[in-house]
């Protein structure tokens, strides 16, 4: 196992538990995105144009959710503060809302739950919403879960299901001698593949309620203010996540622009936020493909090796489906069909061929720019 | 541009575009849609920030690859510069990071309308003509400011035709016409574009391009209003140079009434 964040830990846990013997290698386990992201599980409202096949991979892993998470507490004997209160979008502004409402629409059409709701309703539902809003919906199926706590319980559950954490990095795959190597190393993957997964920078802040308390809210609220989107996830804990930025960039500054932008949206929504301590505020790398869905599945030309990464915006959602697909790649051999779509061998044409990295000395000639 | 087209695309900053259409990248949720897009829309010119690219040696898989496999040629903008002094830092950024001294300069005036300031625009122009860039204005609609831009050495103009993003189409139609009669340099229709009939209008206005961002990477199906985009230019363009009829207040039938049998 190449990479101890939670898609890693998931597939060590899963295939230690199948009795397997699981070595997972990283420096600094649950340090990448994992350790940054907000825990959305959101199959419906991340629905977004022109992603064919993620929603139909997103509602099969949120289906998994509940099992999954309650097998987890169990076995790890530590909560991970999954919470499901359902998520609610909204609009601050008239053109807000009919952003949202555009978006909500398509989702509808696809089938998935979501229910438009007059603003009366909306604050019925959460009264620390602002007084402005102009209108919303609900996703009821739309729930959360904290990662930091996921990976520690992950980590713990692998653990004593027999898996062994070491700490040597893997800098390239012959280094790791073992019948089946999983990389599951997340921006790291590009380095060790060749697949196009790239970067992609997100700014991302941490509350705290005054006192101790719990957040004066407990939907995952999420929506546009004055047309900067942004989500507020609310822990039992008393944190509140407030993100994020979505930028092709590959370090992890904070900029006093986009904390200032995160926070003005955060308050506009829930002007109680404005009494919050900001505790932390941090810059995570999503792990990025061409079409924002995971590469899941055997590295063709390489056998023995299985990649799980990519997964962009939806690592944690996608977490059991992960695990429980590689994990039965990994002992039958055989690829289950719900991985078809997600396959490596999709980014054959262009750069999108592993070991083709960077822009060709050809082309660089030909428009004449050098 | 299809083989079958008469028209043979326009020239701005010396350089031959077959395509009218240019477009822009922001709003782009998903890499591989927006690559499908581009080839779509025929399009031979794309905009970026740059600050929206990572720069740095090493990354792959990102904008800069797709828009080389494309064979399109960058034109970086300054977008989300205020004053004259960021938007030329900016520029001069670009010039060393993409290694093209084409630039679409935008000078943002004020946050909630993201309209140009003209006074700073006019004056980044002026230095950034000097420095020996090939600039690419995005300006408001007034055709004196254009005509001024055109004076100090701007390659084109690049008129709003309505606030970025806001899709509302071109809102004083007039004024792009007076636009293009008032300055030499290519006009381009920048910004306000929401769907194709809104780029056939601007081509019928008598500009030589559209540029557009949002009206594609933000449509439900962005590959398919690409491909609309290319053809909404085409038509517009063709329209212009075919001569359109009066606007009568009366009908008037196609067919005349001689030769009418007598009943």
């Amino acid at each position: 196992m190449v990479g101890g964040g939670v898609i890693g830990l998931a597939i060590a846990w899963r295939c230690a538990r199948r009795g397997l013997r699981v070595v997972v290698h990283d420096p600094a386990p649950g340090s990448g995105a994992s350790g940054v992201a907000a825990g959305m599980l959101s199959p419906v409202v991340e629905a977004h144009f022109g992603e064919d096949e993620l929603p139909g991979l997103l509602a099969d892993s949120a289906a998994r959710w509940p099992g999954f998470a309650a097998e987890l507490t169990e076995a790890a004997g530590t909560p991970i503060g999954y919470r499901t209160d359902g998520t609610l979008v909204v609009g601050l502004t008239g053109d807000d809302l009919a952003e949202a409402r555009r978006l909500w629409t398509y989702q509808q059409g696809l089938g998935l739950p979501i229910t438009p709701l007059r603003p009366s309703q909306v604050r019925d539902r959460e009264p620390a919403l602002t007084l402005r809003l102009r209108g919303g919906a609900f996703a009821a199926t739309d729930h959360q879960v904290d990662p930091r706590r996921l990976v520690t319980a992950l980590r713990t559950a692998a653990e004593r299901a027999g898996a062994r954490l070491v700490d040597t990095p893997v800098t390239d795959l012959s280094e790791v001698v073992a019948p089946v190597t999983v990389v599951a190393a997340g921006c790291g993957a590009a380095a060790l593949t060749g697949l196009p997964v790239r970067p992609v920078k997100g700014q991302i802040l941490r509350l705290r309620a005054p006192d101790g308390g719990p957040p004066g809210f407990r939907h995952v609220i999420r929506g546009y203010a004055d047309g900067e989107p942004v989500y507020l996830v609310p822990r039992a804990d008393g944190e509140v996540v407030v993100g994020a930025t979505v930028e092709e960039r590959s370090d992890t500054a904070v900029s006093a622009g986009a904390v200032l932008r995160l926070l003005r949206a955060a308050v506009d929504l829930v002007p109680d936020l404005a009494e919050y301590d900001l505790v932390e505020t941090v810059a995570g790398l999503r792990p990025g493909t061409p079409d924002n869905a995971p590469v899941l599945g055997p590295l063709p030309g390489r056998p023995g090796v299985v990649v799980a990464t990519g997964h962009h915006r939806h690592g944690i959602v996608l977490a059991p489906v992960t695990a429980d697909l590689i994990a039965d790649l990994v002992v039958t051999g055989t690829p289950d069909p719900l991985l078809a779509p997600f396959g490596a061998d999709r980014f054959t044409c262009g750069a999108a061929r592993p070991g083709s990295t960077g822009r060709s000395k050809q082309s660089i000639e030909e428009d004449g720019w050098t | 541009m299809t083989t079958t087209s008469p028209d043979a695309g326009f020239t701005v900053g010396g350089e031959r575009f077959g395509s009218r259409l240019i477009l822009g990248t922001g709003g782009a949720a998903n890499l591989h849609v927006l690559e499908q897009a581009v080839r779509a829309s025929g399009t031979g010119l794309v905009t970026l920030a740059l600050r929206r690219v990572d720069t740095a040696p090493g990354t792959s898989g990102g904008l800069l690859d797709l828009l080389d496999r494309c064979g399109v040629r960058l034109l970086p903008n300054t977008a989300g510069c205020y004053t004259a002094a960021e938007a030329v830092k900016v520029a001069h950024l670009a010039r060393d990071a993409f290694g093209t001294d084409w630039v679409k300069l935008e000078v943002i005036g004020d946050e909630r309308t993201l309209l140009p300031d003209g006074v700073e625009l006019l004056r980044a122009a002026e230095e950034l003509v000097a420095d020996g860039f090939t600039v690419l204005p995005y300006t408001s609609d007034d055709p004196v400011l254009a005509r001024r831009l055109a004076d100090v050495g701007c390659a084109a103009v690049m008129p709003a035709g309505a606030p970025i993003g806001s899709g509302l189409g071109i809102g004083n139609p007039h004024h792009i016409r007076l636009i293009r009669q008032s300055v030499e340099v290519p006009v381009i229709l920048d910004a306000g574009i929401g769907t194709a009939s809104d780029a056939a209008l601007a081509m019928e206005l008598g500009c030589d391009a559209v540029l557009l961002a949002s009206a594609v990477t933000r449509a439900v199906d962005p590959v398919a209003m690409a491909t609309a985009m290319r053809y909404a230019v085409e038509a517009g363009r063709l329209a212009y140079g075919a001569g359109r009829i009066a606007r009568r207040f009366h009908a008037l039938a196609s067919t005349p009434d001689e030769g009418r049998p007598d009943l």
